[in-house]
Formats: structure tokens, C-alpha cells, sequence
């Protein structure tokens, strides 16, 4: 983005050429790819996209371009809950590709601004990127409207600039936990979701089975991370595809604080 | 996985929707609200795919609302109805078709209650009793036995008791509780939600 307008891409033949105007076939999404100040967002998309005449979105074929050398694998237990005391996010920080551990420290869960935390299951280059962007987008109109945009109308924009993907291969699942006690769960799907307890990812269902009996709006804080801290532990201890260390952030109206512990008694990576 | 159901009166409809918002095998949230209100006396009730649901339901709501703001009076119910299925039809053979199940039950002041059936193939049928979802299969057999034309408001309620009584008994998936709405001259009304007893 930045770097392109440096180098003056956008006036080159090959811009042009894979101008995304082309590929949106109604105004209202090519609008919201576009950002305010009219700089358009230059996602490539696969070519056979624009050549179908009637896609069936459910049995679009993976995208023919570029060739991955392992399966990609959605691992990760993430999970984010409200109580008394604000909001906890927890995941673990396992990235696995295929049957490999490509990272056992990865950050899963990232502030967006000081009072919003958003963890994020599915590819993990896809979360990198729309991470990015929503940073992007939020400071951008927190810059010109002098205000924080809402969760609600985070979530909104964040499930709105995920649409057009819809059926390709983008793969992210992220979960909003912001001051003002709200949890939105947002997935490229275009599933978008508050409530008041959340877990994403392959460990989740471990997580759930934590979660669901033990929480209570009434913890104390030192119990409600515990309880998170529990709950990724005892998911990665079942899971494959998640493991490593817990990350947790705590969220209150004072914004959030990352909670470290130096030795994590719940560190599986000796095993 | 989803059940919408509606049954209309001489001057009612009456409408519920599970509550349940699932994901693979996860119930995400067990207290989702399927209902979309598009003006004072009509209703949306949407199924389907995840994000084409509420996306194409809140393209239709605002551009109902749209409607109003623009020309001073809202759109009657079959108005909106016809609307709907237009759109469907229109993204039908396009690269991004919306796969949703509708009903959309309202109160018009001159022609009364309305109720209209919508699938994502974007058929359109004006009917008096409807349903959606695997649950259909199994409650549409007791709409047609105990339907009539003039039921009572209590008689509808008791009817509709009965269908979920049936999904509890008989259907696969647990849906734990469904939302109850009703639509009348006066406007819409939230009735207390369905919670089947466990047998």
C-alpha cells in the first residue's frame, strides 16, 4: 500500500491491467474496497473469478495460482469472555502447518488501538494482513473523525471489506474484545456474532467444555484468567494443532494489559 | 439445521425462529435473533448461508427503509415481498448469488395480514402457513391437519407449540428455544419465547 505509492505503481501497465474494478460487478463493493481518500486496496484476485458466468460459491475449486507446498491447517485454541471485570482474550501460541509446528511463539492475539484486542484463528498470513488493515482503517477514522469507531461498527466494516472474499480461500476467524464489555466474533464467511463467550479454532470445542461449566459473571479477576488460562491449556493438551505457550490479554475501561507469566506452568513444549 | 415457521390468521401473523447461531458443530450463541424488522408491521425472517444472510437481510431493511424516507409511506407487505424476491432473482445468476430461506409476514391496512415464502432459488409464494428448514419436513404434515382459516390467536399459539413439541421429540438437533413474534393492526408484538420441556 504505502510502499506502492512510493514506487508510483499505480501508474504502471500492469496496474492497470489487474485494476480490481474490474473483478466487483456492483458499485457498492468496489466503494467499500476503495478507502476514503480514494486510494484503491490492490488485492490480485484469482482469475477465475472473473471469467465464470455462474459460480456456486459452496463449490468453488481452491485457487489454481499459486501452489502451497503443505495443506494449510487451522490450528489454534483462541478464546475471549466477558465478566465482571471487563473482558479476557486467551489463545495459545502454536502455529502449525500441516503436521508441523512452524512456530511455537506466534501472537495470535494483537491490540488494534488501546481499548480493542482481536485474536485471530484461520491462516495466519490472512490475519496478518486484515489485521493490518483494520488497524489501518480504525486509525484512519479515528484520525479524521476524532472519535474511536465503535466495536459494533468495527465488526461492521471488518465483515463488510471481508464480503467480496467471500468463496475464495481466505480463511480468517477473528474475535473483537473491546473496553466497553462487547466480544464480536467476525469470520470471512461473513458470520458476524456478539455474545458474551467465544472460542475459535480446532482446540474450541475443548475450550467450551472448560468454559461453559466454570464461568460465571461474579469471578474475580484472578479467577477469570485462571479460568482462560485453564481452559487453552486443557485444549492444547487434547488438541494437535494447538499447543505452546497461553497468551492473555485483559481488557478494562482502562485498556488492555498483556498478562505475563515467566515460567508458564502450563507450557506443554517439553512434552 | 435452522427452522422459521409462520402461520397467519384473519388478522395476525404469527412467526418464530429458532435461536441458534452454529458453527460446524458449535453452537456459536443459543439467544440469535433470526427476525429482521423492515417496517412498523413487517417482519424478515432469514436463514441460510452465514454472512448472506445478514447481508442480504440488511440490504433489504435499509433500502425499505430507504423507501420511506424517500416517498413518505412504507412499502406494503406484498410490495416488499416482491422486492426481495426481484433481488434474489437478480444475484441468482450472478458470481455472487445470496443462498438464503425467507419468510416475510406483515399487516397491510387495506388487504390484512400477508404472509410470503421465499427460498434461494427466489420463488415466491403468498401462503397461509410456511416453514423452512429440516424442521419443515416434519411439522408442514400437523400445520395441514390442524390449520384453519379463522384460527384464534391462542389456537395459533397452541399449534405452533405443537410443531416444536415434534422438532423436540423427533428431530436430530436440539434447537433449545425459539423466538415468537406476532404481527397485527397495531404493530408487532414480542410473545415469550418457546422453550421445549425435555422429554
Amino acid at each position: 500500500m504505502a510502499l506502492e505509492d512510493i514506487c508510483g505503481f499505480k501508474n504502471s501497465p500492469l496496474h492497470r491491467k489487474l485494476s480490481p474494478a474490474s473483478c466487483f460487478e456492483d458499485t457498492a463493493t468496489f466503494l467499500h474496497m476503495n478507502d476514503n481518500s480514494g486510494t484503491l486496496l490492490n488485492f490480485f484476485m484469482p482469475s477465475f473469478l472473473s471469467s465464470a458466468a455462474f459460480t456456486c460459491r459452496s463449490l468453488a475449486k481452491p485457487s489454481l495460482t499459486v501452489r502451497r507446498p503443505f495443506n494449510l491447517s487451522h490450528g489454534t485454541t483462541t478464546l475471549g469472555f466477558i465478566f465482571q471485570g471487563g473482558v479476557i482474550a486467551a489463545a495459545d501460541t502454536r502455529a502449525s502447518a500441516g503436521g508441523l509446528v512452524a512456530c511455537p511463539f506466534v501472537h495470535k492475539i494483537s491490540p488494534i488501538h488501546s481499548h480493542l484486542v482481536v485474536t485471530s484463528s484461520g491462516s495466519g498470513a490472512d490475519c496478518m494482513l486484515w489485521e493490518r488493515i483494520l488497524r489501518r482503517e480504525i486509525r484512519l477514522y479515528q484520525l479524521r473523525h476524532s472519535r474511536c469507531l465503535s466495536i459494533c461498527g468495527t465488526a461492521k466494516l471488518l465483515s463488510f471489506m471481508l464480503h467480496p472474499f467471500k468463496g475464495t480461500d481466505v480463511c480468517v476467524a477473528l474475535t473483537l474484545c473491546g473496553w466497553d464489555k462487547e466480544l464480536i466474533y467476525v469470520c470471512s464467511d461473513g458470520a458476524r456474532l456478539q455474545g458474551d463467550i467465544f472460542s475459535v479454532g480446532s482446540g474450541s470445542p475443548y475450550a467450551y467444555g472448560i468454559l461453559d461449566g466454570s464461568l460465571r459473571w461474579s469471578l474475580s479477576n484472578e479467577e477469570a484468567i485462571s479460568l482462560a488460562r485453564e481452559a487453552v491449556f486443557r485444549a492444547t493438551h487434547r488438541d494437535a494443532y494447538s499447543g505452546n505457550h497461553v497468551d492473555l490479554f485483559h481488557i478494562t475501561a482502562q485498556g488492555w494489559s498483556l498478562l505475563h507469566h515467566p515460567v508458564n506452568k502450563n507450557c506443554i513444549n517439553d512434552l | 439445521m435452522e427452522y422459521l415457521i409462520g402461520i397467519q390468521g384473519p388478522d395476525f401473523v404469527l412467526v418464530a425462529a429458532d435461536n441458534v447461531a452454529a458453527s460446524s458443530i458449535i453452537q456459536m450463541k443459543h439467544d440469535y435473533d433470526k427476525m429482521f424488522k423492515l417496517s412498523e408491521k413487517i417482519l424478515l425472517l432469514c436463514v441460510g448461508e452465514a454472512g448472506d444472510t445478514v447481508q442480504f437481510a440488511e440490504y433489504i431493511q435499509k433500502n425499505v427503509q430507504l423507501y420511506k424516507m424517500r416517498n413518505g409511506y412504507e412499502l406494503s407487505p406484498s410490495a416488499a415481498a416482491n422486492f426481495t424476491r426481484k433481488n434474489l432473482a437478480e444475484y441468482l445468476r450472478s458470481r455472487t448469488p445470496y443462498h438464503v430461506n425467507l419468510l416475510l409476514a406483515g399487516y397491510d391496512d387495506t388487504d390484512g395480514p400477508g404472509l410470503y415464502y421465499m427460498d434461494y432459488m427466489s420463488s415466491l409464494a403468498k401462503a397461509p402457513f410456511a416453514a423452512h428448514g429440516y424442521g419443515a419436513f416434519l411439522t408442514l404434515s400437523i400445520l395441514d391437519r390442524h390449520y384453519k382459516p379463522d384460527l384464534t390467536r391462542e389456537e395459533a399459539l397452541d399449534l405452533l407449540k405443537m410443531c416444536v413439541e415434534e422438532l423436540n421429540r423427533r428431530f436430530i438437533l436440539n434447537l433449545p428455544s425459539f423466538s415468537v413474534r406476532v404481527i397485527d393492526r397495531e404493530g408487532i408484538h414480542d410473545l415469550e419465547k418457546i422453550t421445549p420441556s425435555t422429554k
